[in-house]
């Protein structure tokens, strides 16, 4: 499934919520399930400091997909996250750079997305695509 | 409504002053619990900066017109209104200034930097908002002082006998919160400036959360200097205070320099202007400047005591009211405490909580609260912080209460 895709996939699954209580215990179950970084990659220089909430984020490639890996402190952010991964992860990184996220604005989650909230968000969607620029030329020069 | 019928403050009749309090929030009636950050502004201090924008707009300190002459004098009333609401000595003792934050910067390298020589040391508290500390560093580091931190009890009160040590000959200025913004927590402040005195330093007080709470006396105080911002007392965003006493205000060096701080410029040499315009260079900020006369002169409505009084109600039924909660602990429990409430749940996240009451309408400040050192201090990372005003009602708190629930069950 393509970003664009799976994108849209979401919008729709968010539309059948009717209230914010239901869209906000969604996003509290998805981010109770979302896989837990390893704890060996919960170090330092993975670490997105929001004046909030604090983020995680890992990304390898492997085969020519970028594979990535998050977690917070606040169960909140970790739906959000659970999401972007959700869209992002599995991709070429030729896809990633170039694919802007519309899903999130569309889902009425983009308060979440604002750089005032300072949960971290923000710089981990900016860290993910600079994670795919990398990759990239790595595999441009490969 | 169940009115308290002991003493006259009637909070609705008070509410209707507050046109912001009659709005809804993401569908629910807005329950203002951020006082803290700042507070709401009563229809006078809005219809203030409207007329002054409409009628009154003109620079001021520098013009023959008429409008000139008229902003002038408007704008120097109010210093002679805020040196009354301070009870200060003389009106040049009263300095405007952006807000909190801008007063301290402007001590700490002013004075900071005709008094503080090598080896020297500035006491702060180890409740310090970021703006009581950052400043201090700088400044110390600029000049090779020392900063020493006096620190707290569980309860989140000074240890008192521990602050006195930290005081020595070698302590020139000591800085430190009256009311904490995170715990609430009010300081003895006049027993520790008489003691700092006593050791020859001088006290700088952040009275930023005091203000909008409690008469600020800062004769009977005999503090050297008095900070806070006028957002927080009801009044426009941008203006703040600083009181100074005159001697030590007039043997600072100017801290900025431009327009109307000065009396002569040449290329060679430029004499400076007396206090206060000294240390106010540049415009100031006039429509908010005069529009803080409208937040004293509303605030005179009301006795201190009322104000205290209807705010330890709304503290106490808060504080019992969230103890019921499984799991809840309140950060700041201090014997003296002013109208804020942190708190932390077992298990789940400040911005979680804060994310879900603002759902519910209860605007909440969650996070560290620019107070890292504090935060690491009860080893927690934030809190979920309510902080009330003379506005609030014991309704309000029901909603928060049942707004806490409600997100709690949500994320356990």
């Amino acid at each position: 499934m393509s970003i664009k895709e799976r994108q849209e996939e979401l919008i729709e699954e968010f539309g059948m919520f009717d209230d914010w209580m239901d869209k906000y215990e969604y996003l509290i179950s998805l981010g109770k399930e979302l896989p837990l970084i390893e704890e060996d990659k919960k170090v330092e220089q993975n670490i997105i400091k929001g004046c909030q909430s604090r983020v995680w984020l890992d990304a390898q490639l492997k085969e020519g997909k970028v594979r990535f890996t998050a977690d917070s402190d606040a169960i909140i952010t970790k739906g959000i996250i659970s999401l972007m991964i959700r869209v992002l992860d599995d991709s070429s990184p030729d896809e990633i750079v170039d694919k802007e996220l519309y899903f999130i604005d569309k889902i009425g989650l983009k308060e979440h997305l604002s750089p005032t909230r300072s949960n971290g968000l923000v710089s981990m969607v900016k860290q993910m695509k600079m994670y795919a620029l990398a990759f990239q030329t790595q595999l441009n020069n490969g | 409504m169940q009115v308290d019928t002991t003493h006259s403050f009637k909070v609705e009749e008070v509410r209707k002053d507050f046109p912001i309090l009659h709005r809804e929030v993401n569908g629910s009636p807005l329950v203002y619990l951020d006082n803290g950050a700042t507070a709401q502004k009563p229809q006078t201090v809005i219809d203030s900066l409207v007329r002054y924008y409409a009628h009154d707009n003109a620079n001021i300190h520098r013009g023959v017109h008429t409008l000139s002459q008229e902003a002038t004098s408007a704008y120097e009333e109010v210093r002679i209104a805020m040196k009354s609401f301070l009870n200060a000595a003389h009106s040049e003792e009263i300095i405007f200034t952006k807000g909190t934050t801008d007063g301290i910067n402007l001590v700490a390298s002013a004075y900071g930097r005709a008094n503080l020589q090598p080896g020297d040391e500035v006491l702060i508290t180890a409740m310090e908002h970021h703006s009581n500390i950052v400043p201090w560093q700088m400044i110390c580091e600029a000049q090779g002082a020392k900063l020493k931190v006096a620190p707290i009890n569980d309860q989140g009160e000074l240890i008192l006998d521990e602050l006195y040590k930290l005081i020595t000959e070698k302590t020139k200025v000591v800085a430190l919160v009256h009311i904490s913004n995170t715990l609430g927590t009010i300081n003895p402040v006049k027993e520790i400036i008489a003691r700092s005195h006593e050791m020859g330093a001088v006290v700088l007080v952040d009275g930023a959360q005091a203000a909008p709470h409690m008469k600020v006396d800062v004769s009977a105080l005999d503090v050297d200097f008095y900070v806070f911002g006028m957002h927080k007392v009801f009044g426009p965003t941008g203006v703040g205070v600083l009181y100074g006493k005159k001697e030590l205000l007039e043997s600072m060096p100017p801290y900025q320099g431009g327009g109307d701080m000065i009396k002569t410029v040449t290329f060679e040499k430029t004499t400076y202007n007396e206090l206060p315009h000294k240390l106010e260079a540049g415009t100031p900020n006039i429509a908010d400047g005069i529009a803080t006369q409208a937040a004293l002169t509303y605030l005179q409505q009301f006795s201190w005591d009322e104000i205290h009084q209807h705010e330890m109600e709304l503290l106490h039924y808060a504080t019992d009211r969230l103890r019921e909660i499984e799991g809840l602990k309140i950060i700041g429990e201090a014997k003296h405490k002013a109208s804020v409430i942190s708190f932390v749940i077992d298990g789940v996240h400040a911005y979680d909580l804060g994310v879900l009451m603002d759902k519910m309408g209860v605007a909440v400040r969650t996070g560290h609260h620019c107070t890292q050192p504090l935060m690491a201090r009860f080893g927690i990372s934030g809190t979920v912080r309510a902080s009330f005003a003379f506005y609030n009602t014991k309704e309000e708190i029901d909603l928060l209460i049942k707004a806490v629930k409600r997100a709690r069950n949500m994320l356990s």
